[in-house]
């Protein structure tokens, strides 16, 4: 999902890149003022972690193999501040050393994978695990705040593209949202797999990190939460719902106009429409929402069957601090 | 594996840019990426003058053209997929040809830049730009033990894989699993044996 430089224009890099210039800022005064100073290392450790982790490759059917991308694996370690932190070191390391992602491109990396997918994941995380306490719950909370960042994380980069006009929206939308929903199971899967494993060996690692900051102050996620919202309303917002709206007499302004994208070839995925409803964006939504809750039936059933009943009733004591 | 990513990272060739200051490299190359993407498509000049400038860089470079040709074709799914998806809708004022030679104009700039410049004098230029400290450091570290991390999980892979044998489908991911999150807990084992070492020499 690592957009190259010449994908996006001037405006969409601008936009992005100041999106994630307030979060980036907001992640460091919170990690500066919260994290105590032995743990500074860690951030640096955390990402070289997530850089090698990404080449333990998962053998998938076929031949083909997946790797974790761990977005909200890190956020569940060690908080969303921290979060953002760890993964824009990823994308700035990833960006000058190997050229994968673009520079101009930085801003729009960042915002879709480390404030969307690692700080909007931490959230719908959290929420999960407020539900449903205890060691079964906090594997649903993975697996399904996984495959949601996984899946809108790839929607806003599907919706950058678009308002550059390298691609047109249905298509980008159509292509990047499938392949995500299924590249967002395994990364939930393995997510949960890599917690769960790490809680059985260091059950203090995870937890000594979100008790520092135990009770998490409502303000903190209003602040990430806004960027997210405001970014989606800028990048995907036009195009889902088509508001006649001031952007688009900037865009228009800006040599962008919005008819040259109605869709000349129907749609590539119709099925993903539901029969029986008129209006486009309101099918789109009723689908995704059909699609996230199987994802959730599956992340209850996952977290039944890989956490076993005799864990799940010793550890409920202890970790229902939630 | 991570010297196929790296390629010449370790072995650098000594060349005339090699002295260049990282900064005036770094501003060069942020701004011959800044102009690539904002000039509009029909100006055939820019691309054609951007192209033979880099070609030259690349003579200067010494850079072997088979590793930068493989760096390249990265590339090449992003570029397959927008023509793909420009078949099926096409899109007013943006052709896929456009975008390719766009990003490859960029990317072998970066790429350039990233073989002939230390990361530890990018970190230097970033510091004198006034990035946040804390931002410089996670980046210092991570460029660091990257390279170990990394290591390790090889050496894990194949302790694995000598001493386990081929396992279904699902017993396999848990392994694998497992030796992800080792990685986890010795890099932050690790982590706090730096901060000691650290500490020891003075870091505040």
């Amino acid at each position: 999902m690592h957009i190259p430089d010449g994908f996006i224009d001037g405006k969409t890099a601008v936009t992005a890149a100041a999106l994630a210039a307030a979060g980036v800022g907001l992640a460091l005064r919170q990690v500066r003022k919260k994290l105590p100073p032995r743990r500074v290392p860690l951030l640096g450790l955390a990402a070289a972690f997530l850089f090698a982790a990404q080449m333990v490759n998962f053998p998938v059917a076929g031949g083909t193999s997946g790797h974790l991308v761990g977005g909200v694996l890190i956020a569940a370690l060690l908080g969303p501040g921290a979060a953002i932190v760890v993964l824009t070191t990823v994308l700035i390391v990833q960006c000058f050393l190997f050229a994968d992602g673009g520079v101009l491109a930085l801003g729009a990396n960042i915002f879709n994978m480390a404030i969307l997918g690692a700080a909007g994941g931490y959230a719908l995380y959290r929420l999960v695990c407020h539900w449903l306490p205890g060691p079964r719950g906090q594997v649903t909370a993975i697996v399904f705040a996984s495959w949601c960042s996984t899946v809108v994380a790839s929607i806003s980069c599907a919706g950058q593209l678009a308002w550059s006009g390298t691609v047109a929206w249905p298509a980008a939308f159509a292509a990047m949202a499938s392949v995500h929903m299924l590249i967002g199971i395994g990364e939930g899967l393995i997510s949960a797999l890599v917690f769960i494993a790490i809680q059985r060996v260091r059950p203090d690692l995870a937890s000594e990190m979100n008790a520092a900051s135990q009770p998490r102050p409502l303000k903190e996620f209003v602040r990430y939460g806004l960027l997210a919202v405001l970014g989606l309303a800028v990048f995907v917002a036009p195009f889902a719902c088509g508001w006649p709206d001031g952007l688009d007499a900037a865009a228009a302004k800006l040599g962008f106009d919005r008819k040259a994208l109605q869709p000349v070839v129907s749609a590539p995925a119709p099925d993903y429409r539901v029969p029986g409803f008129h209006w486009p964006a309101g099918s789109t939504a009723v689908a995704g929402a059909a699609g996230a809750l199987v994802v959730f039936g599956l992340a209850l059933a996952l977290g039944r069957t890989l956490v076993p009943e005799k864990e799940a009733n010793t550890a409920r004591g202890s970790s229902s601090h939630d | 594996m991570i010297d196929d990513w790296v390629g010449h990272h370790h072995s650098r060739p000594h060349s005339p840019l090699s002295h260049v200051p990282a900064a005036l490299k770094l501003g060069v190359a942020i701004a011959i990426i800044v102009i690539t993407v904002l000039v509009p498509g029909t100006r055939v000049s820019w691309f054609v003058g951007a192209s033979i400038f880099l070609a030259l860089v690349v003579l200067i470079s010494r850079l072997p053209l088979l590793f930068l040709l493989k760096r390249l074709a990265l590339l090449s799914p992003f570029v397959l997929g927008v023509a793909l998806l420009n078949a099926l809708q096409p899109v007013a004022g943006a052709s896929w040809w456009n975008v390719a030679v766009r990003s490859a104009i960029c990317l072998l700039t970066v790429i350039l830049v990233s073989n002939t410049t230390p990361f530890s004098s990018i970190l230097r230029v970033l510091k004198f730009a006034h990035v946040p400290s804390l931002l410089v450091t996670t980046l210092a570290l991570m460029h660091r033990y990257l390279f170990v991390l990394t290591d390790e999980a090889e050496r894990m892979r194949r302790a694995r894989a000598s001493r386990t044998f081929t396992r279904q489908h699902g017993a396999r991911w848990r392994t694998l699993a497992t030796v992800v999150s080792q990685l986890f807990i010795r890099g932050s084992e690790r982590a706090e044996r730096i901060y000691d070492a650290m500490c020891a020499r003075g870091w505040k």
